[in-house]
């Protein structure tokens, strides 16, 4: 928690609505992206119990496990959510586009855009994760045949769920999540967590305060939760008897049509608050003007779209349980610069995230007094453009001499910190020199230096190319690590490993 | 009666003091410093009813499918007179799996202290081979109450010591389960180490002989196969043994309540909240999810820094109270000394956050 997102959520109380924390849009947001609100069965292992599916909010599809604790009604569950996600990752194949790879000595192709999945909260990609472990490692054949789907599908979900850990990435996102991501609300993170609260801090509606709109969302008879945990008043009161309902006319075919119909209509009722805010929450982030680097991180969401399709294609195997040393390694190594790189980019999006660092002495904005464009080193071997510029602020330069510092209006450009002077009025000046983003000779293209009179910021935060760390081949894996794994055969390990020795209980 | 004992019953109104369980008494290591929370507890008050009187009902309904699949494991893990249960927790202690454990059912509908006493006979027995015993009743003094507890199992003899068993539903899916839930139910097998350790150094055995892990015996995966695990609980315990002490110490606390305070759910409840506000409490959005009180204690706490969260109040320099950081940040009142730093701080977030919406530049 920041000091100036926490004066937002002050701010939020006192004015009886959330408070902006971002002035541009932090994520991608597909223009048919696919939400899901799932609900499941109190007290069992992630046992799906019904959901609401689809790419738009008329297109709502409901699905519905009439008796939860059956394995086969489970995962033909899974394949009526595989008859409705997998041609929706299909319309995302049609077209691919070229990159140019290796400083265009080469070029691979990709897919000019990727699906997007919305959940409302946290607990819902938890949810999908959970399902794509149960239905991954299930087949087709043997003694619990699945639908063929079915495994698919839990590669899929196993794939969007890893992807929800990257930072940055939006292929699946928790609205809950997305909406503080810009708003401050006058609750507590805990509350935040409950869409229906959230959205009534957010855009309470007519004639109530964010305080009197969340009190009210807080009651479950009025607002049922947003999943996939069900108020257990309603478990106790509305579901049980339907589902008891259902298996008591197991054998009379009217009766047990009229309890499937009861079943859908509870369960709808439960569902359709929740999906309606979705799409609310959806109309809130889309009103809202994207950041300048959105769509790059969306290309990384389709470069691993793309990679995970052609590796399905390929015949490959399901997400192991659990991944080795050395994958594990580089995938913390590659989370760990994916969250600095997304931290560093929305602050260069985004002058109220950049306000943050301000704060922390991270970054000052000041005005330029002085600039010498031409400026020429040419104490070294061979003459170089250095161009010198004075800044002066009002803020406090926590920065040393000899730090190097970027702005985000030319974030190719180094300014190099050489003098750093006290002024009248507790004002700072700050020298810096130049290099980089200027092109190859000794003058400067016109723009490519600060002129006198600009209002810059300057920040340490680099968006630059971190290059990666280096790892060992699994079979280097080090001692201190557990050692290189034992040696198995490719494709056995994950399904020797997983579901299919679990009883079909 | 102890004059303190006719202070709660004074304050508890004309019932029977609330009966804490495992789950409850963990709940009391929740906020330690919520004075409101001791004494209420301490007094045994019974505190869904004075919620829901006083207009801040608590939500913490259970539903009867967790309930339901929770009593169809624990039955499934104890079937066969325990004997999958044997190998469980043989294996997940190390020791060789015995031949055969005898097998004590301490459950049963008999009156409490008939149950007590077969309870203390059997633990305390001895005996060649390893031994499991089925719901014993164990005691705990808990602000000078008496309190019956139940664990799921307790194993003896096995690695040479006492082991609590609890068995809970959750599943564990590929070595992991809910952290949150494995932390209830590592304070909740606390309770249990702590009351079997003082029914047992009662008869004069050393504290040492529970052993401070327990072992949670969960559903693997997706299934119903059940998998142990251990957990080692010595904090919990020092949590658990420093708040119990606190609780005895009620005395200390009740000075500070005055006289006729009153938390009676039959009692007027414009009384109620005006008795309430006397005793101090320390709300954290955390009690939403452990105190039946915590409505009220939120609504009263409205316009406080630490009701969005203790890591807001930090970040506005620890002032208390919402208004007054605006104050500040607006720069419309003088900082107090020791509010000189916080105050600078909040002035300049107020100014950038200014600057940042109305479009200023970089």
């Amino acid at each position: 928690m920041t000091t100036l997102r926490a004066l937002a959520k002050a701010q939020a109380l006192a004015a009886g609505v959330a408070q902006p924390v971002a002035t541009v849009r932090h994520l991608h947001l597909a223009e048919r992206p696919l939400v899901l609100v799932p609900l499941a069965m109190a007290g069992e292992a992630n046992a799906p119990l019904a959901a609401l599916v689809g790419a738009a909010a008329d297109e709502a599809r409901l699905l519905i496990v009439p008796q939860p604790r059956n394995r086969d009604q489970r995962y033909r569950f899974a394949a009526e959510l595989a008859a409705i996600v997998l041609p929706y990752l299909e319309e995302f194949r049609g077209v691919s586009e070229a990159v140019p790879v290796d400083r265009g000595r080469d070029v691979r192709h990709r897919y000019v855009d990727a699906p997007q999945l919305l959940v409302p909260n946290p607990a819902g990609v938890g949810f999908l994760r959970l399902l794509g472990r149960s239905t991954r490692f299930r087949r087709p054949d043997g003694d619990h045949p699945v639908h063929p789907t079915v495994p698919l599908l839990g590669r899929w979900l196993t794939f969007f769920a890893e992807r929800a850990e990257h930072p940055g990435s939006a292929a699946l996102v928790a609205m809950t999540d997305a909406l503080t991501l810009h708003w401050a609300t006058g609750q507590s993170a805990v509350e935040d967590l409950h869409l229906p609260a959230l959205l009534g801090w957010i855009d309470p509606p007519p004639g109530l305060t964010g305080v009197e709109a969340a009190a009210r969302a807080e009651d479950p008879a009025r607002c049922p939760p947003a999943g996939p945990a069900t108020d257990p008043d309603f478990d106790n009161r509305v579901l049980a008897p339907a589902i008891a309902a259902y298996a008591d006319s197991a054998d009379d075919p009217d009766a047990l049509a009229g309890a499937y119909a009861e079943l859908e209509r509870v369960l709808r009722d439960q569902l359709a608050p929740t999906w309606e805010l979705m799409w609310r929450g959806v109309g809130l982030l889309r009103a809202l003007p994207p950041g300048a680097r959105v769509a790059g991180r969306w290309d990384g969401d389709k470069d691993a779209f793309t990679g995970h399709a052609e590796h399905v294609d390929s015949g490959g195997g399901p997400q192991p349980r659990r991944d080795g040393a050395v994958v594990a390694a580089q995938r913390l190594h590659r989370l760990e610069r994916a969250l600095t790189s997304y931290a560093v980019q929305r602050a260069y999006d985004d002058p109220l995230v950049m306000a943050e660092h301000r704060l922390t002495g991270e970054a000052f904005v000041g005005e330029v007094t002085l600039a010498d464009a031409k400026r020429v080193d040419d104490s070294g071997r061979r003459p170089v453009l250095r161009p010198r510029i004075q800044v002066v602020t009002t803020e406090p330069v926590l920065v040393p001499v000899g730090a190097t510092l970027w702005s985000p209006a030319r974030p190719a450009q180094k300014a190099k910190v050489v003098f750093l002077t006290p002024a009248a009025d507790g004002k700072t000046e700050v020298v810096l020199e130049l290099s980089g983003g200027m092109g190859r000779g000794l003058t400067a293209p016109p723009g490519s230096v600060p002129e006198v009179g600009e209002r810059l910021c300057w920040t340490t935060l680099s968006d630059a190319f971190m290059p990666a760390g280096a790892f060992p081949a699994p079979e280097e894996t080090p001692w201190t690590h557990g050692g290189p794994p034992l040696a198995r055969a490719d494709d056995a390990p994950a399904v020797v490993d997983g579901d299919p020795v679990e009883e079909w209980a | 009666m102890t004059s303190t004992a006719q202070r709660l019953a004074q304050i508890r109104g004309d019932v029977p003091p609330k009966r804490h369980n495992a789950r409850t008494i963990a709940a009391l290591t929740g906020n330690p410093g919520c004075t409101r929370r001791a004494v209420l507890d301490g007094a045994g008050v019974d505190k869904p009813r004075l919620a829901e009187r006083i207009g801040f009902p608590a939500r913490f309904g259970q539903s009867r499918f967790a309930i339901g699949r929770g009593n169809a494991f624990e039955a499934r893990v104890k079937a066969d007179g325990g004997v999958e249960l044997l190998r469980l927790v043989a294996e997940r202690l190390g020791v060789p799996v015995p031949e055969r454990a005898s097998w004590t059912d301490l459950g049963g509908a008999d009156g409490l202290p008939d149950r007590h006493e077969r309870s203390r006979a059997a633990l305390t027995a001895g005996g060649p081979e390893a031994a499991l015993f089925d719901h014993p009743l164990l005691g705990l003094d808990v602000a000078g109450q008496r309190v019956h507890l139940e664990p799921d199992l307790v194993a003896a003899r096995l690695a040479g010591r006492f082991h609590v068993v609890e068995i809970k539903s959750f599943p564990v899916i590929d070595g992991q389960a809910d952290p949150a839930k494995v932390a209830a139910a590592a304070i909740q097998s606390a309770v249990y180490v702590l009351a079997l350790r003082e029914l047992l150094s009662a008869e004069g055995h050393p504290e040492e002989l529970v052993s401070h892990d327990v072992v949670l015996v969960c559903p693997r995966d997706f299934a119903n196969q059940p998998v142990a695990s251990l957990i080692d609980v010595r904090k919990q315990l020092l949590a658990l043994r420093r708040q119990l002490d606190r609780m005895a110490r009620l005395d200390g606390l009740l000075d500070a309540v005055g006289a006729d305070f009153t938390a009676d759910p039959t009692a007027d409840p414009a009384t109620l909240v005006a008795a309430l506000r006397r005793v101090e409490a320390r709300y954290a959005p955390e009690c939403l999810a452990s105190c039946e009180l915590a409505y009220f204690c939120r609504d009263e706490a409205r316009g406080r820094t630490g009701a969005l969260g203790r890591p807001v109040r930090e970040a506005l320099g620890g002032i208390d109270a919402v208004d007054e950081v605006l104050a500040l940040a607006a720069g419309e009142r003088t900082p107090a000394p020791e509010q000189a730093e916080a105050a600078a701080l909040l002035r300049a977030a107020a100014r950038l956050r200014a600057d940042a919406l109305t479009g200023d530049p970089a």
